[in-house]
């Protein structure tokens, strides 16, 4: 076997790999702005709920959490007589998800926060509600502050989806791992899967800038 | 049994309590494991900011994709990459050097980034004045830029502690015994996986904690040791 | 005579230890238009902001339209604002603001249509017309399409008198509304500003530091200094005659 008989069973890696990312990252990205807002909620279980599930995913490790959603929570539904048996492709993506999303709702919260108190008032003199003046006037103001983050956060998730090759799912590492077994060529296959990554983290990086330029594009129009 | 010591299966409290010494021994690998790959990343990224920052392209270039590249490929592959191929070219490592050593490299692309963010927040009119009292220039980076940027480095740093303790985890693929990889052999043994993984997360709850807080403290210690922030 | 449509009944703001409201008594009739001037920190932006709902108040009562404005009648006897309260009060004024407070990821057309579709339900192309209307009022037709911040000072305050007339407050609050401008720009403000104040059943609430200004489109002008009215009057009267030593002193300084 040479490098290029590689190159098939890495793609196939590759494109779990990238289902995966896509999958979790749109969690992630749900779960942020949810808890994210709910911490700066007035409704204090929403807020506590909201900074419980941040304390706990930013707090341990991601690893853990996986093999926690793996391996304990079936044990857990057994004892209480409930089927929690996951298959990997849905620890993976709640684990990473769930992880990236704690991360991204500081995130969120940081940049609704910074919104200047002046366009508060000036909502509130327009008489819109405080739903209205959060959908409206707020968070289209916060998601330029929040896309630069995003952006390494989506890289970041890009890395971490290697670590559901550890729970026999088959991504980019996993497949990998297989050849290295069969060949030993250790020194070719990591090189591989190393620009593999690079190119795909590239990816990510110009599709989120992308994203950013289209959420900033009323701060860049010209007179 | 796991570093001599025996679990006992009598009642969940029996076998969480039992399990305690073994979790406790695989944190203390933990904890010295993100120690020296914190080290490491310290001394390597402080490489790499000189050598980005260097006026000479053919060094600066290099260091920069040298850098992004470690920043967006993930730390497994890092991991597998040294553990199998090191030895290939004759360097044999101990797992859990290698696995230090791994944890260094991928940290070393963020701290240069500290490094770098540090030195240039000091502002122009330092330089400048440091200038017009004619301060050499090796005096005014030392005397001037760097006590400037340590209370705006220190802190950032930390916080990269706490991140590295949260990635120990990944050498357990490399045999490295940290506080996961032993929860694990103690689950596989016993087929109880629900209360050693639990503990692993509330240990690890209690490690970041104490450990962000005592960033915290140092963040507000600093600026009060006659170097302000702003 | 009609009853004031805004009347303040001894009220007192406080922020800390500061008294900024010291049991302010003050009355506006329907359509008058007053201007409010004093030294900083007297307390005149604050009158706004607590007709505005933007500040709650410590102690007195504020009626707008013979209506208590942070009090509501409840079971027994009045007790403090609901935000529903609040809402239907609001409905009744709109303000300028210093720094203009546009929304800045809106348009100009947009940020004279959304609160009238959001907030009162017209239909957009209603608001559409409205805004069109308003624009052309201001001045400011050929600009619907662009964003705040390619605007002038100038232009972006005008877009915040139409933004605040398009929700069709029967009172309308100035802060300051030239203060944030470069001299050659608060002209183009003061005359939308004083094409308005011809419009009888408009109620005008001027806070400025434009005495020439004052003087010419007001029917009253009141002296604030610490956190009180210490003199008002016609504007011939008070900028040719005051009476108190402070209103001497005050006009003196800011005249020169």
């Amino acid at each position: 076997m040479t490098w290029t008989d590689y190159i098939p069973p890495l793609l196939e890696g590759a494109w779990v790999t990238v289902q995966l990312t896509l999958y979790s990252t749109v969690l992630g990205a749900v779960l942020a702005f949810v808890f994210g807002i709910g911490k700066l909620s007035p409704n204090w279980a929403f807020k506590a709920v909201s900074v419980a599930y941040i304390e706990l995913f930013r707090g341990t490790s991601l690893l853990v959490q996986l093999f926690w959603l793996y391996f304990a929570l079936p044990m857990a539904g057994m004892a209480m007589g409930i089927d929690l048996r996951l298959p990997p492709v849905l620890a993976g993506v709640l684990a990473l998800g769930l992880n990236i999303g704690a991360y991204g709702a500081e995130v969120v919260r940081g940049a609704i926060a910074a919104v200047h108190q002046d366009q508060h008032e000036a909502a509130r003199a327009l008489n819109f509600s405080p739903r209205q003046t959060l959908w409206t006037i707020v968070i289209p103001q916060a998601i330029p502050e929040m896309m630069p983050s995003f952006g390494n956060l989506a890289v970041q998730n890009l890395k971490d989806t290697a670590l559901v090759s550890l729970i026999s799912l088959g991504d980019l590492t996993f497949r990998a791992e297989q050849i290295r077994n069969f060949t030993q060529d250790s020194t070719t296959i990591y090189s591989m899967l190393l620009v593999m990554y690079f190119a795909m983290a590239l990816v990510v990086t110009v599709i989120m800038r992308g994203l950013e330029r289209y959420a900033s594009r009323w701060r860049t129009a010209r007179s | 049994m796991l570093f001599g010591f025996e679990w006992d299966l009598s009642s969940p409290l029996a076998f969480a309590i039992s399990i305690m010494p073994i979790l406790l021994t695989g944190m203390l690998v933990t904890i010295q494991a993100a120690v020296l790959g914190f080290a490491v990343a310290l001394v390597l990224g402080l490489v790499w900011a000189v050598l980005k920052s260097a006026p000479i392209r053919l060094i600066a270039w290099p260091a920069t994709v040298i850098t992004e590249f470690i920043r967006d490929t993930p730390l497994l592959v890092q991991l597998f990459f040294l553990y199998y191929v090191l030895p290939e070219y004759g360097i044999i490592l101990p797992a859990f050097m290698t696995g230090a050593l791994a944890l260094g490299i991928q940290y070393s692309a963020y701290t240069a980034e500290v490094y770098r963010a540090g030195l240039q927040a000091v502002p122009a009119d330092q330089h400048e004045a440091a200038r017009a009292l004619n301060l050499s220039t090796a005096r005014t980076f030392t005397h001037i830029v760097v006590p400037q940027a340590i209370p705006r480095i220190v802190p950032a740093m930390g916080n990269y502690l706490v991140s590295i303790m949260k990635d120990v985890p990944v050498l357990s693929v490399v045999t490295v015994l940290e506080m996961l990889n032993v929860a694990k052999i103690v689950g596989d043994r016993t087929f109880d996986y629900l209360i050693p993984l639990s503990l692993v997360g509330g240990l690890y709850l209690i490690m970041t904690l104490v450990a962000s807080a005592g960033v915290r403290l140092l963040d507000d210690w600093l600026p009060k040791q006659g170097i302000p922030l702003k | 005579m009609t009853d004031p449509i805004i009347k303040f009944d001894k009220v007192v703001k406080r922020f800390g230890d500061l008294t900024v409201l010291d049991e302010l008594d003050f009355e506006v009739k329907r359509g008058e238009k007053v201007s409010i001037i004093g030294p900083s920190g007297s307390g005149k932006s604050t009158v706004l902001r607590i007709l505005m709902t933007l500040e709650g108040i410590q102690d007195g009562m504020v009626t707008v339209d013979g209506e208590p404005l942070w009090h509501q009648q409840g079971t027994n006897g009045l007790e403090p604002a609901s935000e529903a309260h609040l809402r239907k009060m609001r409905g009744r004024l709109g303000m300028v603001f210093q720094q203009f407070n546009l929304f800045p990821h809106m348009t100009v057309l947009r940020n004279i249509t959304e609160a009238p579709v959001k907030v009162l339900g017209m239909s957009k192309k209603d608001a559409r017309v409205r805004a069109e209307e308003l624009l052309e009022r201001v001045g400011l037709a050929d600009q619907a399409s662009k964003y705040p911040h390619q605007l002038s000072g100038g232009q972006q305050q005008r877009v915040g008198i139409a933004r605040a007339l398009a929700m069709r407050p029967d009172i309308l609050l100035f802060d300051e509304p030239t203060s944030a401008l470069d001299p050659e720009l608060v002209g183009e403000v003061l005359t939308v500003i004083g094409q308005l104040a011809e419009e009888h059943d408009l109620t005008m609430l001027l806070v400025t530091h434009e005495m020439r200004f004052a003087r010419e489109v007001s029917d009253r002008v009141c002296f604030f200094d610490q956190g009180r009215i210490r003199e008002q009057g016609a504007p011939e009267d008070l900028f040719t005659a005051p009476t108190e030593e402070r209103t001497r002193e005050f006009l003196k300084a800011v005249l020169n």
